[in-house]
């Protein structure tokens, strides 16, 4: 009984840490750089379906409020590619890593201005109910979790597998130069790249929100996510969703059953544990640099 | 202009580059050491903490700017280097002993946490150092007994030569020569690493990992030998910062610091030693800056003292972000472009440090 109910609860997070990990993964497939900024996008977004949402706010309504904050992220996202990430266009990849983390400060710094440094909660119509499955009471924002998780993982995979603009995305990670010959439009192919993980972040930041509480640190949390793209690989989107379901996890049992203190370790030690035994993710897909 | 004529080898590798120069370094050498002099109590407090900054940037600037590892950790060895130092110094080692022994241990665990990191590049690297980053917390106060928990630990002050040094004793003269002894020999140090084979081992290794190896550069060893050296100079800045905090616990070494500490090598640039000082400056006195001109603002606004939280950072990473789109290579290397300006004038021509552009191809098989 005990048992279960941490299943599902470990679940429903390793899908949140899934779905900002596959933010990371989408980035770096299209353009192989890392956006170390994506948990702050991520609270940002909660912040503005909060913003949308709530009784003293604008108190939209919910599904509508979670739309705008979708759009609102993604036009956000596509503005910061256009405007910063693109002129690194060249640079070496290393640049992109420390102007995203400078980024996530930064947007840290105005979510915190816009919207104070306490938690506050996202008001959404799963709040407090639940249903019984068997022996084991779910919440509705778990399952909401869950099923959302699922659905979105479904339509990346097709997307890019299927898609004329999914396998242009693919080519455009491959070798950029290759494939502005054979006619991808590179730049315009990388900021949508931008948007769509600004909108995925979004529905992670919602997601993450309806759970619990939100506030202009819980940006952090995407480091977490990394740990879950790492064993995943990077660079493979079914590997982050594993990889973030490994890691909620094994973080739910740790804090149950594991001693204080080590708990908050477990994830990370996790991955340094898959990167030292596999250097290159657990789906590895690096072959030996040929010169 | 002065254009050098170098006929042996010996001339190649020469500290300074000629007397001019050497006259100038020899300058602001002094001028460092008198100090104590020209500043009041408090400027020289933040000096000092500069001097420390700059020794732990040159630490990080050794494995980021010169072998071309970048860490997001690097706070786990100034930690481990304070939690060494005041362990020892706890137990009657005197400080001209247990200070090297701080630095030595904490390049030791950067040593053998190079390791594992051996196999990673790029961002696998970044990743992994950043988790060590994040670890050192839970892991500082897990370390009770060693580390004194939440609580933390006191560093005793030193004693050398007969007299008791720290912060605040005689003004934090005494505390500031030893700060700017320890920065100047690591720096000679590293200068003549820089010159050595060694040095250009990490820089050949830096600059391709596969011609390196080609060209028989052990990579796997001098990694390994770059990133003990790197922690060794952080753990030598950290045990100067236990006795400048005096005080302290796990939140001098949050994952804050490891970034702010990369950030510094950046703004100042990446690959050259001047980086480590400028960025240290940066470091130090911007929120300085910020302070007295949210003053300035508060009162030509007419408003009250509002402060704004988290500004500091704000502020930072803007700065950091203007200085990767408009200047990559960071204060000293906009530093050199005005330097040749005015050594060519006006023959500058504005393309002269442009560097070639990479396009991305990558590794991945799918």
């Amino acid at each position: 009984m005990d048992f279960s109910q941490l299943l599902v609860g470990g679940i429903a997070n390793g899908c949140v840490y899934g779905l900002v990990a596959l933010g990371f993964v989408l980035i770096y497939k299209a353009t192989e750089a890392v956006n170390f900024a994506q948990g702050d996008m991520m609270m940002l977004g909660a912040f503005i379906a909060l913003q949308a949402v709530n009784e003293d706010r604008w108190g939209l309504p919910f599904a509508l409020g979670l739309a705008l904050a979708v759009v609102l992220m993604g036009a956000i996202s596509w503005a910061i590619e256009v405007a910063i990430i693109r002129r690194l266009f060249g640079q070496p990849q290393f640049a992109v890593v420390i102007l995203t983390i400078a980024l996530g400060f930064v947007l840290r710094f105005v979510a915190g201005v816009i919207w104070g440094h306490e938690p506050q909660t996202l008001q959404t119509p799963m709040a407090g109910r639940q249903f019984e499955l068997g022996p084991v009471s779910v919440g509705y924002d778990e399952a909401f979790v869950i099923l959302a998780t699922a659905a979105l993982t479904l339509l990346l995979y097709l997307f890019f597998a299927r898609t004329k603009l999914g396998i242009a995305m693919q080519a455009a990670s491959q070798n950029q130069l290759a494939a502005y010959y054979v006619g991808v439009p590179v730049k315009r192919v990388s900021s949508m790249i931008w948007a769509l993980s600004g909108m995925l972040a979004t529905v992670a930041g919602v997601l993450f929100a309806a759970k619990g509480s939100i506030d202009p640190s819980a940006g952090l949390l995407g480091i977490k996510a990394f740990a879950a793209a790492v064993i995943g690989g990077f660079g493979s989107l079914p590997g982050a969703l594993l990889g973030g379901l490994l890691i909620g996890l094994v973080e739910t049992f740790a804090a149950r059953y594991g001693a204080a203190g080590y708990s908050q370790i477990a994830p990370y030690a996790i991955m340094l544990l898959v990167l030292v035994l596999r250097p290159n993710g657990l789906f590895a897909q690096f072959a030996q640099k040929k010169v | 202009m002065k254009f050098h004529f170098k006929t042996s080898y010996e001339q190649d590798i020469r500290i300074f580059e000629d007397r001019a120069k050497a006259g100038w370094y020899g300058l602001l050498a002094l001028l460092a050491a008198a100090a104590p002099y020209l500043l009041d109590e408090y400027m020289l407090g933040e000096l000092t903490l500069m001097l420390i900054w700059a020794l732990a940037g040159l630490g990080l600037m050794l494995l980021a700017g010169h072998t071309g590892q970048p860490s997001l950790g690097h706070a786990a060895f100034l930690a481990c280097g304070a939690y060494m130092e005041v362990w020892l110094a706890e137990r009657g080692v005197p400080f001209p002993i247990s200070f090297p022994l701080a630095g030595l241990f904490a390049g030791v665990v950067g040593a053998l946490i190079a390791v594992p990191a051996l196999k990673m590049s790029g961002i696998y690297l970044a990743i992994a150092t950043l988790a060590v980053g994040i670890i050192t917390e839970d892991v500082i106060i897990l370390l009770e007994d060693f580390t004194g928990g939440i609580g933390g630990v006191y560093a005793p002050s030193i004693t050398l030569l007969g007299t008791d040094i720290d912060r605040y004793a005689d003004g934090g003269r005494p505390f500031y020569w030893l700060c700017l002894a320890a920065l100047i020999a690591v720096n000679l140090i590293y200068l003549n690493i820089l010159r050595s084979p060694t040095g250009r081992a990490f820089v050949a290794i830096r600059d391709s990992e596969v011609s390196a190896r080609a060209m028989g550069v052990n990579v796997a060893r001098y990694k390994t030998l770059a990133f003990g050296l790197s922690c060794f100079f952080t753990g030598l800045a950290g045990a100067l910062l236990a006795h400048f905090l005096g005080a302290f616990n796990y939140e001098a070494f949050l994952v804050l610091i490891s970034v702010q500490m990369l950030l510094m090598v950046t703004i100042g640039g990446l690959g050259s030693i001047h980086g480590a000082y400028l960025g240290a400056i940066v470091v130090v006195f911007l929120p300085q800056a910020i302070v007295r001109l949210r003053e300035q603002v508060a009162e030509l606004m007419g408003a009250g003292n509002a402060s704004i939280p988290g500004l500091d950072t704000g502020v930072f990473a803007l700065v950091l972000i203007a200085f990767i789109l408009i200047e990559p290579t960071g204060l000293y290397g906009r530093w050199l472009k005005i330097r040749t300006f005015f050594e060519l004038f006006p023959l500058y021509r504005k393309d002269m440090f442009k560097r070639h552009k990479s396009f991305l191809k990558t590794e991945r098989m799918k």
